[in-house]
């Protein structure tokens, strides 16, 4: 068996160390990995063509563009900052830990496509945790702002990927199943639903902690880098 | 709608690179609506193509939209109105996820069942942008040049998820998968059941990390080192390795750029300067958690 389609993992590693633009170094690893496992380059670019044109389906979700571009125009940001000011207890760490277990909750009973980046970080989460923070603190830096922009992705990430595997019915579930079918077991998908449990409470615990802490750590930063 | 944004990507002159831009968004156009028509080898021209341009030819538009006052001033006026359409989406979503599989016409299903989601998800933004058009009645070109300003904004991110995809399809037309698996055996003392966990656990989220998705690394990991050592050697618990040994990936997915669609292309849509602000911002949970993952792989697979 070969290893030299393993040099197509070294040019990957290599090329996101070094910085250079995404799409080129996967380009540049999947025609490595292909001519090093001894494909012909006009059936590695149409291989590379048909997976590209099948996953398709990946990008549905861009449709969604148009809608909160014009909701923005009209105002969908400022009025979601003024919704959050108007909660007293809000602060960008409680907030993005509510969207933690809003996110967790709803994508373990199967409600995957009722958050998501695109369609509730960015136009609604993201805002909102920014003005409460400048409710609390004045102005604030940039620096801040894009730190608790990262924290509301982060909270949307979290609690999508450990929540998942509590739905039974969800693609994650299905493929460890057909994978130990493969050996012969036949696992019920309740059973790996279950086990699930433990690590999604133990990442809501440890990820939920750092929100419950970022106030503080904005405070910080916000004295070290003024407005 | 990517034809759409390429057509008044051209006529921007405001941009310099304003052919970069509509040579991209057209080049995506073609591919969502002949795609399946023109062939694998032209497809694969096209991402090299799409390539080539998203890392040097595009620009920022500079579509017209309303000024920060304006807007302010809009969403006074209007109220939390200005929030029914971006809710009507999940709500049709949900809706048509839970009943178009079932509606049948001429004892056929009208909607392919394994793809409801998508189609419910479609059909709640278009019928969120036609209540948005009716409701604010904002100048008809708007859904395009907003659209654009995100597009925009994002830039040659949009193609890094399907980009992705293809890379996992090379990999597995070349062999790789059974390449980590045999250097993953062959090299690491794997005679204690400790090491063993210790190897699957970390072993989904490296490699998870370099493919960009845990789907891709649980196959290989599964039949290189759990099966054979976890299940078949230690008597494990197959459920709890499989669950927890997936989980162990998800934390690499929190840390890779190569997860494009929920590190990077965040990074974009939320307009951070630091494209890996997200991750940086994951590493602490993902750590402790893979370490915390291993732990209770430990003390439960082998008790069950």
């Amino acid at each position: 068996m070969s290893a030299w389609p393993l040099l197509g993992i070294v040019v990957l590693v290599a090329g996101f160390a070094a910085g250079v633009n995404p799409l080129i170094v996967i380009i540049a690893s999947a025609l490595t990995t292909g001519l090093a496992a001894g494909l012909s380059p006009l059936h590695l670019i149409a291989a590379l063509g048909k997976a590209y044109n099948d996953s398709r389906y990946v990008s549905v979700i861009w449709l969604v563009l148009p809608v909160i571009g014009l909701l923005e125009r009209e105002g969908l940001q400022e009025r979601a900052r003024t919704l959050i000011t108007r909660v007293r207890a809000a602060t960008a760490g409680r907030l993005l830990l509510a969207y933690l277990a809003l996110r967790q909750i709803t994508v373990a009973i199967g409600l995957t496509s009722l958050c998501g980046q695109a369609q509730t970080v960015r136009p609604l989460i993201a805002p909102m945790a920014e003005a409460a923070a400048q409710v609390r603190m004045g102005p604030i830096s940039d620096r801040v702002r894009y730190l608790i922009r990262a924290y509301a992705a982060s909270a949307d990430n979290v609690g999508a990927f450990f929540g998942e595997d509590i739905f039974i019915a969800v693609s994650s579930i299905l493929l460890i199943k057909g994978v130990l079918q493969q050996s012969g077991l036949d696992i019920a998908p309740l059973r790996l639903s279950v086990w699930a449990i433990p690590t999604a409470l133990m990442a809501f615990t440890i990820h939920g902690l750092r929100l419950w802490r970022l106030d503080v750590r904005l405070k910080r930063l916000a004295r070290e880098t003024p407005p | 709608m990517f034809a759409a944004i390429a057509v008044r990507s051209l006529r921007d002159h405001a941009n310099r690179r304003r052919c970069g831009n509509a040579a991209f968004w057209g080049l995506l156009a073609i591919s969502f609506l002949v795609g399946s028509e023109i062939g694998d080898l032209a497809n694969g021209l096209l991402v090299l193509a799409l390539t080539a341009l998203g890392s040097s030819a595009m620009g920022l538009g500079s579509p017209r939209t309303t000024s920060p006052a304006a807007r302010e001033a809009c969403a006074r006026v209007r109220g939390d109105v200005i929030f029914m359409p971006a809710l009507l989406i999940p709500a049709i979503a949900i809706a048509g996820t839970l009943t178009l599989a079932k509606i049948r016409m001429h004892g056929a299903p009208i909607v392919d069942p394994r793809q409801v989601t998508l189609i419910a998800l479609a059909l709640g933004i278009v019928v969120a942008l036609i209540v948005a058009m009716l409701r604010f009645r904002p100048p008809a070109l708007a859904p395009v040049e907003e659209g654009r300003r995100l597009a925009d904004a994002i830039g040659w991110a949009i193609i890094l998820p399907q980009l992705l995809a293809s890379l996992g399809a090379v990999f597995a037309v070349s062999g790789v998968g059974a390449a980590v698996g045999h250097i993953a055996t062959t090299w690491l003392p794997l005679g204690h059941p400790f090491a063993a966990v210790l190897a699957y656990c970390i072993g989904m989220a490296l490699f998870t990390m370099v493919m960009g998705n845990a789907f891709a690394a649980f196959p290989v990991m599964t039949a290189a080192i759990g099966m054979p050592l976890i299940v078949h050697r230690f008597g494990g618990d197959p459920a709890i390795m499989g669950a927890v040994g997936m989980l162990s990936g998800y934390c690499g997915t929190l840390a890779t750029p190569m997860a494009a669609n929920y590190n990077i292309v965040p990074a974009a849509l939320l307009e951070l300067p630091d494209r890996n602000g997200v991750i940086r911002v994951q590493i602490p949970t993902a750590i402790p958690l893979l370490v915390c993952n291993i732990v209770l792989m430990y003390l439960l697979v082998f008790r069950f």
